[in-house]
């Protein structure tokens, strides 16, 4: 199996590291990083739990190729918090009530944090719009939704 | 400090404190078994599984798997003669000399990485005969059928289990109580319904994993997704012929579990393929596709129902049949055939009943428990029989269900009486938030709108001797560490034990600290995380374990002070007396005691307080009557109701509203009852609109998120209120009872009711999904 060497800024930091040429995105971050909190789910792009932020953008890090990832930065749920501040998508779903077995979380959270990047006041369409994707087999999602309505309200308090 | 100041230091209990896990949980940082790094001796185990139903094995060929590179070992069911299970021990680990369903597992391969492991199974040739499947419960109890499990009379039974030997019934539950045959003439309406429950699977977010570990001296470390720890040692060291004591489950978070993680299923084989790499941790993580099928399902059923009422709407008899398609094997299903056997007439008062609940041995995947243990399956057609006998003698539904539902006194089915219970509080309730008898006009012209409403009861099934334990130790610092053997499964069992520790040893909840993770070598015994048990069960041995180290701590400065022991309490992390008004804090003396009175040496010593519990008062059932004194422990009882429009273009059904109300007995955390009942409720909606494990001649059709469809957030409904009842439990901690699996039982029944509602169809069973009420409409001629 050919190995690659890739750049890639995680959470901030440059990582460099030899990927196998399939290895996912997932795998190097769980395997050769040891970011554990991005979890696997289904492997096959359909449950979210795996959600990552790539450029920005929130993606199924099983579906992804570590190899594309050379010069990429990526976000993932251990690097939502800043200088041990919880993000506040982190802290309302929390005070929401709107965790329970947490394995989906991550992937929730990564999905709320990318919504309000692009859209700070989203309407509860929107909102369950953009969770679509992460499947939830606990909380029914009303709790879920709730935090992020007061997470959007908070950043733009902030603001 | 005086008693009087007590009322400003507020206990935890019914507080609604933050869950104890949910920083870990937020952060990434909590840590799930296939978290777990075992670095470069850990090696990957794939399952090479059968493509058949049923058939004999005749020949399995390893070499040419056994000769690639990278394969560390490979094991088949010769290497395992010994048999698993829960109730009935009709498995082995590996099959031996038959495969009965489409994945059982026939061969396991250990290699250095799992695309080496997948290669080896295509190089493992399995020869076998292939014979004649059974693919539906009542064919399955016909002379016809070829007979599954011929040595069924010779498994290790439990004895509340009654298996019929040379047939597929691995468990037959009767009641006969009263005269069923002689009461039909006297009703004033009958009906008669059959209904079909289909397979389902839990789909926990995270896959089953198992890592095992077999040293030197022979002993086993299983680190797992885990519901049952304990159980786990049990039956695994059972199997495979070692003591308990050489084998030790550690079970970190679980991603969710829904009773597929309870009992053993696929652990067992983590720990065979180990004890032929002795030294290696082996890791056996499920894949999505084979979590569907190889993992515990929920068991199919065919239900069929008779019952009768008098004019006033008085039920009178019930002649209930129930065909369970138990799967492969039934080891743990046969108490669910048992449970819904002694629960068959739902929360209602019936003086005749004739009830016979058969488990039915089929090639079909492996049922077994999952959140409701029958219950949802079995009232999602009862409850649909009751609303139509009260609109048979035209009654309201609503009145019907109150002059028969459970009271406080009312006789059972099994014949004991029911303990205190708010059903009827829940039924007003639930009838007043959904607005019952106010139809409101539906949302567009080609909507039709309904309302629905179903009510539950549910005990928790187990052995009547199922133990809990518990034990606290203090630190320097005066804060406790809690020792608990159940699991955080995601239904918040952790933060409600930490709130109980607290307020009955008397301490702030943020002094408590869970010993996690469960560990069967030092957390204290724990039958298993299921039946709704916890909160009740091991709360108990919290309490108990709280005042024993209460008591340790109090004699200690009774007789350091000279003060009468009961003029002391422990407030807030500080002993104080009412009489001298004296403190002392925790952590000045619960691991260096206290000087003597006279000053001469020290007494006490570090405190650590242990504390048990085990129902004692459950009796037996007689075999053929299912009479008793005490059936089970006790039965939490609700009600949910929906509103819903079908949309008559398409047959999609939208909920509007969904309304809960449990009697919980005392809500110890407020929150996070209404959390399970929320999720409860999503979860029975998803059951209910959506999921059914499609079988074809024995193979599931659509094992994958994508073609298997759960509730995601966009087909919630708008609104869901929950409605906390408490109506003590005697035997309770502060009076509390179950409500985790409640939450998704009576939601089918519900929906169905309201479905009918809207456009007057019912259906033979769930999911109803658009293109099923679609059709029906067709049918019925409501569309064109």
């Amino acid at each position: 199996m050919a190995f690659h060497k890739i750049n890639v800024s995680v959470n901030g930091e440059i990582e460099q590291v030899a990927v196998p040429s399939n290895m996912t995105l997932m795998r190097m971050l769980r395997e050769s990083l040891a970011l554990t909190g991005t979890k696997n789910g289904c492997s096959a792009g359909e449950c979210g739990t795996c959600t990552v932020l790539m450029n920005g953008e929130p993606v199924n890090s099983c579906m992804v190729l570590a190899v594309e990832c050379d010069g990429v930065e990526i976000i993932t749920v251990e690097g939502l918090a800043y200088d041990k501040r919880l993000d506040p998508v982190q802290e309302t779903i929390i005070e929401a009530g709107g965790v329970q077995c947490g394995f989906c979380t991550p992937g929730i959270l990564i999905s709320a944090r990318a919504l309000l990047d692009r859209n700070p006041n989203p309407s509860e369409e929107e909102i369950r719009e953009a969770l679509v994707g992460n499947l939830c087999r606990c909380t029914g999602y009303t709790r879920i939704i709730e935090s992020v309505k007061k997470a959007a309200k908070m950043k733009l308090e902030m603001a | 400090m005086t008693k009087a100041d007590l009322k400003t230091v507020p206990s935890p209990v019914g507080e609604n404190t933050p869950r104890i896990d949910s920083r870990e949980k937020v952060t990434g940082a909590a840590v799930y078994a296939d978290d777990i790094q075992f670095g470069n001796a850990l090696l990957y185990a794939r399952i090479k599984r059968s493509p058949h139903p049923h058939a004999l094995i005749k020949n399995i060929d390893i070499t040419k798997a056994r000769e690639l590179h990278g394969v560390k070992a490979i094991v088949t069911g010769e290497d395992f003669p010994g048999f698993i299970g829960l109730y009935l021990q009709d498995r082995h680990i590996f099959c031996r000399d038959r495969v009965r369903y489409v994945g059982d597992p026939v061969a396991g391969v250990a290699a250095i990485s799992e695309e080496i492991a997948q290669k080896a199974l295509d190089l493992i040739d399995v020869e076998y005969e292939v014979l004649y499947p059974v693919l539906d419960p009542e064919f399955g109890i016909s002379p016809e059928a070829p007979i599954l499990h011929p040595d069924l009379g010779k498994y290790v039974v439990a004895d509340f289990i009654l298996p019929k030997p040379d047939t597929n019934v691995s468990n037959h539950f009767k009641i006969r109580k009263g005269d069923v045959g002689s009461t039909w003439e006297k009703c004033a309406a009958v009906i008669e319904r059959k209904y079909r429950i289909p397979h389902i699977q839990h789909v926990p977010l995270e896959p089953h994993v198992a890592i095992a570990k077999v040293d030197e001296a022979g002993e086993v470390t299983l680190w797992d997704s885990s519901q049952s720890p304990f159980a786990q040692r049990s039956l695994i060291a059972d199997a495979l012929g070692i003591s308990q004591s050489e084998m030790r489950v550690i079970a970190p978070s679980v991603g969710g579990g829904f009773g597929g993680k309870a009992g053993v299923s696929m652990e067992s084989l983590a720990v065979a393929i180990a004890t032929k790499v002795k030294g290696r941790p082996v890791k056996l993580l499920l894949t999505r596709e084979e979590e569907f099928y190889t993992a515990f399902v929920r068991q199919g059923l065919v239900a069929y129902f008779k019952i009768g009422c008098d004019k006033n709407g008085k039920l009178l008899a019930m002649e209930n049949t129930f065909y369970w398609d138990g799967g492969a094997y039934t080891e743990y299903g046969v108490n669910i055939t048992r449970a819904a056997g002694y629960s068959c007439t739902g929360p209602y008062e019936v003086p005749n009943v004739k009830t016979d609940s058969y488990c039915v041995y089929s090639n079909h995947p492996v049922g077994g428990p999952m959140r409701g243990f029958g219950m949802p399956e079995m009232h999602a057609g009862l409850e649909q029989c009751i609303e139509e006998l009260a609109l048979q003698i035209g009654m309201d539904s609503i009145e019907f269900r109150r002059r028969n539902c459970l009271k406080e006194g009312s006789i059972l089915a099994t014949g004991g009486k029911m303990h205190p219970t708010g059903l009827s509080q829940c039924l007003e309730e639930s009838a007043k938030a959904i607005g019952w008898g106010h139809k409101a006009p539906p949302s567009a012209p080609n909507k039709r709108r309904g309302k629905g409403l179903a009510l539950m009861w549910k005990a928790p099934a187990m052995p009547p001797n199922a133990g809990s334990s518990a034990w606290i130790e203090l630190a320097e610092d005066g804060k406790i560490t809690l020792g608990i053997g159940c699991q955080e499964i995601g239904q918040g069992a952790f933060t409600v034990a930490a709130q109980m520790a607290a307020a009955a040893f008397g301490v702030p909840y943020e002094s408590v600290r869970l010993a996690a993770p469960v560990d069967t070598r030092y957390s204290p015994y724990e039958w298993q995380t299921v039946a709704s048990r916890i909160t009740w069960s091991t709360g108990n041995a919290i309490v108990n374990a709280a005042h024993d180290a209460r008591q340790q701590v109090l004699q200690l400065v009774s007789e350091a002070w000279e003060e009468n022991y009961e003029d002391l309490n422990i407030v807030d992390g500080v002993v104080v007396s009412y009489k001298t008004e004296k403190e002392i804090p925790l952590k000045n003396l619960v691991v260096y005691g206290l000087p003597k009175p006279d000053g001469k040496g020290w007494m006490g010593g570090p405190i650590i307080g242990r504390g048990n519990f085990m129902p004692s008062n459950v009796t037996g059932l007689d075999p053929e009557t299912g009479q008793g004194e005490q059936a089970v422990v006790h039965f939490t009882t609700g009600a949910q109701a929906v509103e819903l429009e079908v949309d008559l273009d398409t047959g999609k059904i939208d909920i509007i509203k969904g309304v809960a109300a449990f009697d919980v007995g005392k809500a110890i955390n407020p929150d996070m009852v209404k959390a399970q009942m929320e999720g409860g409720l999503v979860q029975g909606i998803s059951s209910a609109l959506f999921e059914c494990l499609q079988l074809k001649d024995g193979v599931v059709q659509n094992p994958s998120f994508v073609d298997y469809r759960i509730a995601t957030s966009t087909d919630i409904p708008d609104e869901v209120q929950s409605i906390i009842v408490e109506v003590p439990q005697e035997d309770g901690p502060w009076g509390a009872r179950g409500i985790g699996e409640h939450s998704m039982v009576p939601t089918i029944p519900a929906i169905a009711n309201a479905i009918y509602d809207a456009i007057g169809v019912r259906f033979e069973g769930p999911p109803f999904t658009a293109e099923k009420v679609y059709l029906a409409m067709l049918d019925a001629g409501i569309v064109k």
